[in-house]
């Protein structure tokens, strides 16, 4: 019995860049919320953090936050983000506000951007407190956002899926990172995430 | 035969990567946000690199953290975005800084010597040095978004486009492992510092 290993080839990593190109060149515009697609409320919610750069930047740091600390915190994480998100989201829906709600996103990305930056060694119950807390308020300022829309616990679903997802892929990249300069630049990609929060802030303030 | 198909590593890297490629597509969220937001990342990718003074000053830095070593190569781009961005929350609340143009020729100057000189400072005098110079780029870059574009994004693009000026300055310094290399890089430095000086007659014009 013979085991092949896969290996990629040239000519496979030249496909996949090609992919990646063309991908990039030929990405279909998705039209508001994707109603006009007629996809419906689930996709919408997937769509979602795909759509809002700043939750999308809050999830990655949160999870490079986890992943540089090892498996066992973004296992953690794993479970955790989406809970609180969810449980977040629910409370946006019942709780409804309309007041913008941007400089504290704005903190979240500085604080967990600083922290990754930083590359402090922060224990478990800290970096888990830190996702619930985080992660719930996002969750429910997307639910205070999301309860004016007609399916919205559908929507909310849609963004657990791609929560769990992103979560999984980013932390799967990131947790085996060893080398030294590799750590350096994600430490490279929190100070750009911790930047861009410290501005966000300074936007909410100047509206 | 049973062939196995296990995924390598790479393969899943290359994965991730199409995903988060397929997710950051700009075209998508033009969706979301109202049209001509999006706009917002490009002008502020563009804005520090339309600019020359903007690009040596922020080039210099890594071929300067290339001359010290670690830790400086990279304690200096993690620490510089985050001071920028203060400088440029400077800017968004209206809180004058006094001669931002005067500051960023004496950015590229100041640092094309260091480079040119091959400077060793302490490792706080090094950062506080770079620091210092990047409150006047964030507070140009702060000022300066174009009216009805997104906040979030442009910022968000003008602190990328600094951090990869960066690691073109880091890239570039590479070269100093060599004795010529060392050299190159000292007339480098030196040229930068001569444009300095004419950024900073540009600016008292």
């Amino acid at each position: 019995m013979t085991h092949m290993k896969y290996q990629p080839t040239r000519a496979r990593c030249g496909g996949i860049a090609a992919a990646i190109v063309l991908l990039c060149l030929d990405c279909p515009r998705a039209e508001a919320h994707l109603v006009t697609t007629g996809l419906g409320p689930v996709y919408d919610g997937i769509a979602h953090l795909a759509l809002s750069p700043a939750d999308l930047a809050v999830v990655v740091v949160l999870v490079l936050l986890a992943a540089m600390r090892g498996p066992r915190q973004s296992r953690w994480l794993l479970a955790l983000l989406p809970t609180a998100w969810i449980v977040g989201g629910l409370g946006g829906l019942t709780f409804q506000i309309t007041a913008s709600l941007d400089w504290a996103t704005g903190l979240s990305l500085l604080l967990a951007g600083a922290l990754v930056a930083a590359d402090l060694n922060l224990p478990l119950p800290v970096v888990a407190t830190l996702a619930a807390i985080i992660g719930g308020f996002n969750g429910f300022s997307t639910g205070a956002a999301l309860a004016r829309t007609p399916h919205a616990a559908l929507e909310l679903l849609g963004i657990l899926v791609a929560l769990i997802v992103i979560v999984t892929l980013i932390a799967g990249v990131v947790v085996p990172l060893k080398a030294f300069w590799m750590r350096i630049a994600v430490r490279v990609l929190g100070s750009w995430v911790a930047a861009t929060g410290l501005l966000m802030i300074g936007w909410s303030l100047r509206a | 035969m049973k062939r196995n198909f296990m995924k390598t590593k790479s393969q899943t890297t290359v994965a991730c990567l199409l995903l988060l490629t397929a997710l950051a597509a700009p075209s998508s969220a033009w969706a979301h946000i109202q049209a001509g937001e999006a706009a917002g990342f490009l002008s502020g990718v563009l804005h520090p690199i339309s600019g020359w003074d903007h690009v040596l000053a922020m080039i210099s830095v890594g071929l300067w953290g290339s001359q010290l070593g670690a830790p400086a190569v990279w304690l200096l781009p993690v620490s510089f975005p985050m001071v920028m961005a203060l400088g440029a929350m400077l800017g968004l609340l209206g809180i004058p800084l006094p001669g931002v143009e005067i500051g960023i020729a004496l950015s590229a100057m100041v640092l094309g010597a260091m480079v040119l000189a091959e400077k060793r400072p302490a490792l706080w005098i090094a950062a506080g040095v770079v620091g210092f110079f990047a409150i006047f780029h964030g507070h140009a870059h702060g000022t300066e978004l174009p009216a009805g574009q997104s906040g979030l994004l442009y910022s968000a693009g003008f602190v990328m486009a600094t951090g990869c000026l960066h690691g073109v300055g880091i890239a570039i310094g590479l070269i100093h492992r060599w004795a010529t290399g060392r050299v190159i890089l000292r007339v480098a430095g030196a040229a930068v510092a001569v444009a300095g000086i004419f950024f900073l007659f540009a600016a008292f014009k």
